[in-house]
This record gives C-alpha cells, sequence and structure tokens, in this order.
C-alpha cells in the first residue's frame, strides 16, 4: 500500500484532454491530505512528450505501438498491472468517454471500490456531482485504494500544469487477443459551420418543442449574426447534426455570446460552454443548473422570449 | 441473436429534487421516476438490430415506481420479453444491480447486451462496464451506432470534439449506448394498453444484494453556485429590451 495518487492521463490525436490536467490539479490537492506523491499514467505510442507540463512526482509510461490509439480492451489490461504495482491511495480517471470505459472494469477486475462524477475532493471526502448537476454527493473515500471518475469544473486545469517530471518506462503486459479494436477514426463531417469558430451562439435544447420551430431559431440567429448550436437531446432526435451539438462528445465553444434557450445545463453541456465571454440563459426552471454558469439568467418560455427579442433587434436594426 | 437490455428509472430532473431529513439521500416521496433517456435508445436500438438481423430481445430492469410502465412501452415498441427483479432494492447501487443482472442474465447465453451508456444519478460506476466484467465480456460505451455480422459489431464511438472511432467488437458484448441509429420510436398510448393486457412482466427474485465497490455517502445537498445568474425580471417585451442593451453593452450587436 502507498498513499501515492495515480492519474490516469487521457489524450486524443496528439493532444493532451483538458481533463488531465484537472485531475492532475485535483490528486495535488489529495496527495497533500495523504502525504504520497502523484503518478501521471500515460498509455500510448510515442507519446511521451505529451507529458513535459504534466505536474506530478513522476510519469509511468507504457509506450508501444498497440497502444497508440485508446481501446477498453487493452486499457484495463494495462492499468490492472500497475494499479497492481503500486497499490496507490487513489486512482483519478476522467468521467468522460475514454475513462468511463474502463473504471467499471478496474473496479470489478480488481475488486476496488469506485466513486463517479466526483468534481472535487474536501480533505479525504469526494463530493460529487448527480442529478444534471442538481445534486452534491458528499462521503469518504472508500477502501484501501478507491477508484474515482473525475468531472471538469472543481479544479482549474493551470494548476495541473508543472515541471517536466522524470519518465519511468513501464513493460506494458502482453495485449494479444483484444475483442475490442478501433478499425478508424470518422472525421466530423466538414462543410457545414464550426461552431467552435462562432462570435455568436443561439443554442438550443429540449425547450425547443418541434423541428419546425427551428427556423424561427435560425432567424434569431441571422438576426445576432451567428449560428444555430444544440445540446444533445435535438442531435439525438436528429434535428441537428453532431456538428452543432455542444457538450461533451460534441465541441467546446467559446464565443463572444452564448445564448441558451431551453437547455438546463446539465455538467456535459456546461462543460463545454464556460469559454464563452457572456452566457445568456433563458429556461422555465429557476433551478435549472445552467443558471449557475450563466451571467445573465432569464426564467420564462423560450417562445415568448424569442418573439419580444426578435421585435426587439429588428428596432433596433431600423433605430441604427 | 439473443438481446438483453437491462434499464433502470431515474428521478425526473425536470421535477424539483429534495433531500430527506436524513441528509444523505433523495426524498423519494414525491419524486417522479422516469425512464433513463440513454436505456430509452438502448432499448430502441436493440429492436433495430432485431427488425435487421432476427432475434429476440428482453428488457430486464429492477423493480422501481412506474417500472412497469416502461416495460410495457417496450413491449409495444417490439421488445419481446419483459423481466422484472424484484425485492429489497434499498441498497441498489451500480454495483450490486450488475451483479444481480449476471445471475440472471449469464444463465440466458446472451448475444448481446445493450445498455444506456450512464445514469445521470451514478454514484458508484455505470451499469455496463461492471456487468460486463462480471459477465467476462468485453464492453465499449459512447456506442451511437451498431451493425451485426458475422458474431462481430461494428460500432461508433464516441469522442470529445465530434471526433467518432470505428471499433470491431467480437459477440458476446456489452455495448453503453449514447444514441441509437435513429431516434426512439413514438408509440401510441393505445398500444402501450395493448401490450398491459397481452404481454407478461416476468418477475425474478433480485435476492441479497452485494453493493460493495460502491460508496457511501454522509451528506447530500444543493450546488452552492459561486457566481449565480444575474436574473432579469419582467414581462417578455421588457426582458427582451433589457438583453439588447447587455448585448450592445458587450459588443455584440
Amino acid at each position: 500500500m502507498s498513499e501515492n495518487i495515480l492519474v490516469i492521463t487521457e489524450h486524443l490525436q496528439g493532444r493532451v484532454l483538458d481533463i488531465t490536467y484537472v485531475m492532475l490539479a485535483g490528486a495535488r490537492r489529495l496527495a497533500e491530505q495523504t502525504g504520497g506523491k502523484v503518478i501521471a499514467v500515460l498509455l500510448g505510442y510515442k507519446a511521451q512528450s505529451l507529458a513535459g507540463d504534466f505536474n506530478a512526482e513522476a510519469v509511468h509510461s507504457y509506450d508501444r505501438p498497440s497502444l497508440e490509439h485508446f481501446s477498453p480492451d487493452a486499457c484495463l489490461r494495462v492499468l490492472e498491472a500497475e494499479i497492481n504495482d503500486e497499490q496507490p491511495r487513489a486512482v483519478l480517471l476522467g468521467h468522460t468517454t475514454l475513462g468511463m470505459d474502463v473504471a467499471g472494469g478496474l473496479s470489478a477486475r480488481l475488486n476496488l471500490p469506485l466513486v463517479s462524477q466526483v468534481q472535487r475532493f474536501d480533505g479525504s471526502n469526494f463530493v460529487c456531482q448527480i442529478c444534471g448537476g442538481k445534486i452534491m454527493a458528499e462521503g469518504p473515500l472508500p477502501g484501501e485504494t478507491a477508484l474515482v471518475t473525475m468531472v471538469p469544473g472543481g479544479y482549474r486545469p493551470e494548476d495541473g500544469r508543472g515541471q517536466t517530471p522524470p519518465i519511468l518506462e513501464k513493460q506494458a503486459p502482453g495485449l494479444e487477443g483484444m475483442r475490442v479494436r478501433l478499425s478508424h477514426f470518422i472525421e466530423p463531417e466538414a462543410g457545414d459551420v464550426d461552431i467552435a469558430k462562432e462570435s455568436v451562439l443561439v443554442s438550443v435544447g429540449r425547450g425547443l418543442q418541434n423541428q419546425n420551430d427551428l427556423e424561427t431559431i435560425e432567424r434569431l440567429a441571422k438576426d445576432l449574426r451567428g449560428a444555430v448550436s444544440a445540446s444533445r437531446p435535438l442531435v439525438d432526435k436528429g434535428w441537428l447534426p453532431t456538428s452543432r451539438l455542444v457538450g461533451k462528445s460534441g465541441k467546446a465553444v467559446k464565443p463572444k455570446m452564448y445564448l441558451a434557450l431551453g437547455i438546463s445545463g446539465a455538467p456535459e453541456h456546461s462543460e463545454a460552454i464556460t469559454g464563452s465571454d457572456l452566457i445568456i440563459a433563458v429556461n422555465t426552471d429557476p433551478n435549472a443548473p445552467i443558471f449557475n454558469v450563466a451571467k445573465y439568467g432569464v426564467v420564462m418560455d423560450m417562445y415568448e422570449l424569442i418573439e419580444s427579442l426578435s421585435n426587439a433587434l429588428e428596432q433596433e436594426a431600423h433605430a441604427a | 441473436m439473443n438481446i438483453f437490455v437491462p434499464i433502470k428509472m431515474v428521478p425526473d430532473l425536470v421535477e424539483e429534487l429534495s433531500i430527506d431529513p436524513g441528509g444523505a439521500a433523495l426524498d423519494t416521496a414525491w419524486m417522479r421516476l422516469i425512464l433513463n433517456e440513454f436505456d430509452d435508445h438502448a432499448i430502441e436500438q436493440a429492436i433495430l438490430l432485431k427488425e435487421r438481423v432476427g432475434g429476440q430481445v428482453t428488457v430486464i430492469a429492477p423493480d422501481a415506481p412506474d417500472v412497469d410502465d416502461a416495460l410495457f412501452t417496450a413491449a409495444a415498441k417490439g421488445a419481446d420479453r419483459l423481466v422484472k427483479l424484484t425485492g429489497e432494492t434499498g441498497s441498489l447501487n451500480s454495483h450490486a444491480a450488475a451483479r444481480a443482472l449476471a445471475a440472471v442474465i449469464q444463465a440466458e447465453i446472451p448475444d448481446l447486451i445493450l445498455t444506456g451508456v450512464q445514469a445521470h444519478n451514478d454514484l458508484d460506476g455505470q451499469v455496463g462496464p461492471l456487468l460486463a466484467e462480471s459477465l467476462s465480456m468485453p464492453y465499449i460505451g459512447y456506442v451511437s451506432a451498431v451493425k451485426i455480422e458475422n458474431r462481430m459489431a461494428t460500432v461508433k464511438k464516441e469522442y470529445p470534439g465530434g471526433l467518432l472511432g470505428e471499433f470491431m467488437v467480437e459477440l458476446p458484448a456489452v455495448l453503453g449506448i449514447q444514441a441509437s441509429d435513429e431516434p426512439p420510436r413514438y408509440v401510441a398510448f393505445s398500444k402501450v394498453r395493448q401490450a398491459m393486457q397481452t404481454a407478461r412482466i416476468e418477475e425474478r427474485d433480485l435476492g441479497a444484494l452485494d453493493p460493495s465497490g460502491g460508496a457511501t455517502v454522509s451528506r447530500m445537498f444543493q450546488p452552492e453556485a459561486a457566481e449565480r445568474a444575474r436574473m432579469l425580471e419582467g414581462d417578455a417585451g421588457e426582458v427582451a429590451a433589457r438583453l439588447v442593451e447587455i448585448m450592445q453593452e458587450s459588443g455584440v450587436l
């Protein structure tokens, strides 16, 4: 047993994902409590250069061609060996499309407790964010080695950056007979608007009742010289293409203005809009978590407001 | 294809949630439960696969208020078998649910298990990967398209930034569904009512739950926002006028 904290770092197509730095920052706080070290674990191929700015005492690198791209099967096998070797106090994984694929398997395989959606640590307690950001749950970090999946919001990525830590090359276990294999990547469809580059986004969510109403939203976006984006439910309904999706598996955006209409602001969505200069949210639910990230909020039916807003913009255009 | 779809009911987030007097759990007295939306997509994906390659779809759920409606709705959409796990559900976390599901599903020799990639109240991980490990099957989640051919599933997995990866997965396997190939179909209430009369819900005993591997919550609370939005009051016209001013002040207009 050690008091060290392992951070399972995440990268995609040669770029370190922000959640990696958030986890390193969280691990630092936890290590201060336990008196242990922060060890960053890096799986990949020729990927060691990515670890240059990790805030960690050491990097454990598993570097081989078969680890170039993420595979849950291979990742499980490597992390199983790493955790058995290190016997850390905690293992932090991203509550992401990558980390969530392996955390449960590790918990069941190694018989280790797992806490998910953890936003921060309070002393040696976990604080997690559940129910779409409406409820926080706190409790003691379980077991001797706890597995944790982390959401953003509790730590600043800057605090996870530091000086070049020493890299220890570790030998990966055999990776034959993998039952899940990547064939190829499919890049997001080109040709459509790149919402990550728009300076104004009019974003719609579950509050939009009808696909035909998108015309009204398009008109409003045009009046504001912006583009239309959406949260998950509308993309899943097929009303808008994935290229317009703002959120965890869509895009992170940073417009001058993000106008959120009928979007509740679940963490998967909110985490992707915090780079916006100005967030205005309109929702009928006064307790919607979107009001925790917005600068201005309006509790109102979005349709009612859109009509008045369009009129006001029209008057403004005439006056100018 | 023998397809299993484990589903669960979750608190409806549209309703106000409150904490019970003990301070460490949600108050269930007035809580409305709905089907986890990702599980709805898992049901749809299973039925789409059945329509394409044939097979049987079994939807399985731990007992909860209104779960019968969710099961009958699945039957109305095309599910063949409905199973409800009954008994003492008090300590039902993801770990306990995965073990209970594994005990029932294992004997049925499934080819494919589809379940929602996550639920908003998962505190101890997601059922999918836990279940996969219990059944010694591979798992991949955030799946938004599935094709089956020659004991092999070809799936699309979502990454951040809109990137997708196409993966080959050997069956039997567990897939965590983010979105079905097509949006979940609408089913008229008359068809659900018909299913209530013709479909049968098989009941299985959950047995003694084993929640080990989960976490203990000592306190639940509503998040304290660091900086809550400044709320604009007034009628739609007044609010719209104020918003235009704000947009001008911040250089958007």
